[in-house]
């Protein structure tokens, strides 16, 4: 069915350029049957998590004197959280960020959240895609009712 | 004929991360437990039945555990409480000792680890976590069963036979897997830290 194909296609490209990570195949996995919105569940929760963190990040250091204890522990709950949904370049990004951090290097950390925010909302327009064309696939298996 | 042994495992997660929890119970209940998913210690100790004092006898102390738990799984960083003092109140309570208690991290930190396994964690985990994790988590629960002890102890042999602890050949192992875990690697190799060898204990996916 195109639409099965289109989103395949979309994963793949995304397993290809290193978006997303063998934890994903994990989640494919897991969702089956019994469980039908576990990805978009997972997906969901996680971009609402990072849109919050990333909001907060741009606070601390937009502040004169940073709180580097605090922007780490953001950065380590986003590392966290994009390496269990296999977001690997989001995570990846993170760990150089958690660089910075240690350094106490606001220009490092500066750049890292941008590359962060960059990582994240690529990733986030192919989520938004994928979710859309799960939805119809599903409406339209539902319908078949095969 | 009869129930699934296996269903009737009931395991507590403890993290305080929503998506960790979610993923945990998934997989969790993929592998057939019951699940009961908390975001800190203290709830964990309250689903324990356990008191904050545990020299305070109670009601509910007498009962033993008021839900009875099979393994508790738990994330170490986490505010107030961390993986490792939950485990601590766990083996220090004569209630609790015995429940086999399985910590996560997504952080490779060899002292870290150390100090669990000698905590009395019988395994530590890095996240993400994933499937065949789950499976081994049967070992330890099984541990309690009278009837399967002798065969699951013969498993665990099984899987800690053939490991040095040379402390430098452990060193650089974790120092290969933390570059591993960071995602340089392509191929994933799962870590293993068990309590019977505190040394590394690698292979590869098996059922």
């Amino acid at each position: 069915m195109a639409l099965r194909e289109q989103l395949n296609g979309l994963v793949n490209s995304m397993f290809l350029e290193g978006l997303l990570d063998e934890q994903f195949e994990q989640l494919q996995m897991l969702q089956d049957e019994s469980s039908p919105g576990f990805i978009a569940e997972l997906i969901t929760l996680f971009c609402g998590d990072s849109e919050r963190i990333l909001a907060e990040l741009t606070k601390l250091l937009d502040q004169a004197v940073v709180d580097y204890q605090k922007v780490d522990a953001f950065v380590h709950q986003l590392k966290g959280s994009s390496s269990s949904v296999g977001a690997q370049h989001v995570k990846l990004a993170c760990v150089q960020f958690r660089q910075y951090c240690e350094e106490h290097n606001k220009e490092g950390c500066l750049g890292a959240l941008n590359v962060v925010k960059h990582e994240y909302y690529l990733l986030r327009g192919k989520f938004d895609t994928m979710l859309q064309l799960e939805q119809r696939i599903q409406a339209y298996e539902s319908k078949q009712q095969i | 004929m009869g129930v699934d042994p296996e269903a009737q495992f009931h395991v507590l997660a403890v993290d305080d991360s929503l998506i960790d929890r979610k993923l945990i119970e998934r997989l969790l209940r993929t592998s057939s437990y019951q699940v009961t998913t908390v975001d800190s210690g203290s709830k964990a100790l309250e689903v324990l039945g356990l008191m904050e004092d545990p020299d305070i006898s109670s009601p509910a102390s007498t009962d033993k555990n008021q839900i009875e738990v099979n393994l508790v799984i738990t994330d170490y960083c986490m505010p107030g409480m961390t993986g490792y003092d939950l485990l601590k109140k766990i083996k220090g309570s004569s209630n609790l000792k015995d429940i086999p208690v399985v910590i996560m991290s997504s952080e490779n930190v060899p002292s870290r680890i150390n100090r669990c396994l000698e905590g009395g964690a019988e395994e530590f985990f890095l996240k993400p976590i994933q499937v065949s994790d789950m499976i081994r988590l049967r070992l330890y629960m099984l541990k309690g069963r009278p009837k399967e002890q002798q065969q699951s102890q013969q498993q665990e042999n099984k899987i800690t036979t053939g490991s040095s602890s040379c402390n430098s050949n452990n060193n650089n192992n974790i120092n290969k897997r933390k570059a591993i875990d960071e995602g340089l690697s392509p191929e994933k190799r799962r870590p293993r830290f068990s309590r019977n060898s505190l040394a590394l204990v690698s292979y590869e996916k098996e059922i």
